[in-house]
């Protein structure tokens, strides 16, 4: 669906060059959430500008649909910026304009017929769930409401690309989940592909099929978003995973423990297992949990298991050993004092 | 007092149609020059859709150039021209000639400025739709400045009232050519007084019912 070819930004700013985006190269596939994670300056929204040509590539190359939108012209450009929308953390919304004018625009600028624009228009408005603020202006609405109205701006003209460039980064949580919720219904029900940047790494846990990691206009680290959160390599993407799944024991806390301390991964179906209370009924060792959690990540359960073993030392590594064929990911935190 | 005060009320009455006249030709020009000059000095800078150093450096240079002129000056040096496009260089018409060109500029930089300020955020989210060109000035930077475009109006329309003082000096006519003839020259206190209160009173008017459109038509 988008291909990104070894694509660099590089800004000139002051005589001195800045690199924004550094060879990225990147595949997404038709229908899926694709999230771009990062702080700020790492490139990610220069990435994602680059994606509707907001920003010309310094060099790389850029499909959508297998349309090599690098070498468009003008016209082209526009026509095809029709079949990718976008939406914008501040929203971007004509002021002077009504909420049903501003999505209006976007079909005007389609070259739709009038009574094609207001059908559609009432269809988008009773999709994001604004029939009745069609007439008020931007000014009046909520920041969850304005940021409906630019999706439905955004895929008035039925694109098959949809860009979020911090899209919940302005709005509180209750409202970022009910945005999410929208995103992830609209990704289902129209199977429009969703490319979205954010540094709130609970919003990839929450719709995201596919991560990337981004620093330094680098991409750092990439993949599923269910093994990144399970298996992640790089420092960076631990810090981002640790924001939104505490895992580590506090330090006195560790101090303390006389036993083996064990950190156990389980995921999938077999964090539904009840493999820590077989461990207990075949062994001669007691467990104290220390530290438990299991989030659901896309409906996929991911255990994280922080605890002591105490027991015989030999008890103890058979036990280990246990847990260690049935489950692979067995970190061993401390070592009997 | 009374007695002289009813004494200039004709030649009073015909300066304020004089001056009515001359800011409302020169206004009319300012609007229908120098609005699209304003909007091409805000669409030719770096970073928008219409980019162009070339245009964006010729009519910025221009449009300095006939702002650095003081007004008295411009208004002989452009006599010529005045005697071309009108056929005289005396009275009203041919005062609202010179008045017309110094509003332009001024008008056209008030324009750049309140599309300056509109957020870029917002412009690109119309490129980003799709939008063209002509359907971004028409229907994201026009409506998104009006309230600024409204403002401009006011001032630019006060202005033109303080430079149509000096028309005097082509036979031009206007109350502020009356005041200083009557008032002034003869030491007329009472008439002097009378065009000056007049004169605050059309200014008042002015900022008031520009600073009302501008409100009514600001949705921000």
């Amino acid at each position: 669906m988008i291909e990104v070819r070894d694509v660099t930004k590089i800004y000139t700013a002051k005589g001195k060059d800045i690199v924004g985006v550094k060879n990225v190269s990147l595949t997404i596939e038709k229908g899926e959430i694709f999230g771009i994670v990062g702080y700020s300056g790492a490139g990610k929204s220069s990435l994602l500008r680059c994606l509707n040509l907001l920003e010309k590539p310094t060099s790389g190359e850029i499909l959508i649909d297998g349309v090599p939108i690098t070498t468009l012209s003008k016209k082209e450009l526009r026509e095809e910026r029709l079949k990718i929308g976008m939406i914008f953390q501040h929203f971007h919304l004509i002021s002077a304009k009504t909420v049903f004018e501003n999505i209006a625009f976007a079909l005007r600028a389609a070259g739709k017929k009038k009574a094609e624009i207001n059908q559609k228009t009432l269809e988008l408005l009773q999709m994001v769930g604004l029939e009745n603020q069609k007439d008020q202006y931007p000014a009046q609405l909520s920041g969850g409401q304005k940021q409906r109205v630019g999706i439905a701006r955004a895929l008035a003209n039925d694109p098959k690309v949809l860009l979020c460039d911090e899209a919940t980064s302005a709005l509180d949580p209750n409202t970022t989940k009910s945005i999410l919720s929208l995103l992830k219904s609209i990704n289902k029900k129209l199977g429009i592909t969703i490319v979205l940047i954010t540094h709130e790494m609970e919003v990839v846990k929450e719709i995201c099929h596919r991560m990337a990691v981004m620093q330094d206009g680098e991409i750092i680290e990439a993949g599923d978003v269910y093994n990144l959160f399970a298996h992640p390599e790089k420092e960076l993407t631990k810090t981002f995973i640790s924001s939104v799944i505490q895992m580590e024991l506090p330090e006195p806390l560790l101090k303390g423990r006389k036993g083996v301390v064990i950190k156990i991964h389980f995921k999938g179906a077999i964090a539904e297992e009840a493999v820590v209370s077989e461990l207990f009924q075949n062994f001669k060792v007691k467990g104290n949990i220390l530290h438990g959690k299991i989030e659901y990540i896309q409906e996929t359960p991911l255990g994280i298991f922080i605890m002591e073993l105490l027991g015989e030392e030999a008890e103890v590594k058979r036990a280990i050993t246990y847990i260690k064929d049935r489950i692979q990911n067995l970190e061993v935190v401390k070592q009997v004092a | 007092m009374l007695d002289s005060l009813y004494s200039i009320l004709p030649d009073l009455n015909k300066a304020f149609f004089e001056t009515l006249y001359m800011v409302a030709i020169s206004l009319g020009v300012a609007l229908i020059v120098g609005l699209p000059l304003g909007i091409a000095l805000f669409v030719t800078d770096r970073g928008l859709f219409f980019e162009n150093v070339w245009i964006k450096q010729v009519a910025g240079v221009l449009v300095n150039l006939i702002r650095s002129v003081p007004f008295i000056i411009l208004l002989v040096a452009l006599l010529p021209l005045t005697q071309l496009i009108t056929g005289t260089t005396i009275g009203p018409t041919a005062a609202s000639v010179s008045l017309s060109v110094a509003a332009i500029p001024f008008f056209a930089r008030l324009v750049e400025t309140s599309l300056r300020e509109i957020d870029k955020g917002v412009i690109e989210a119309a490129v980003a739709v799709g939008a063209t060109p002509w359907m971004i000035i028409r229907e994201v930077l026009l409506p998104e400045a009006k309230p600024g475009i409204v403002q401009a109006i006011t001032v630019t329309a006060i202005s033109l009232l303080g430079y149509s003082a000096m028309a005097g000096i082509v036979g031009g006519g206007g109350i502020g050519d009356f005041a200083i003839r009557f008032g002034y020259y003869r030491y007329d206190n009472t008439i002097m007084l009378t065009t000056v209160i007049l004169l605050i009173v059309i200014v008042q008017l002015m900022q008031v019912i520009g600073d009302g459109v501008a409100r009514a038509v600001n949705k921000r």
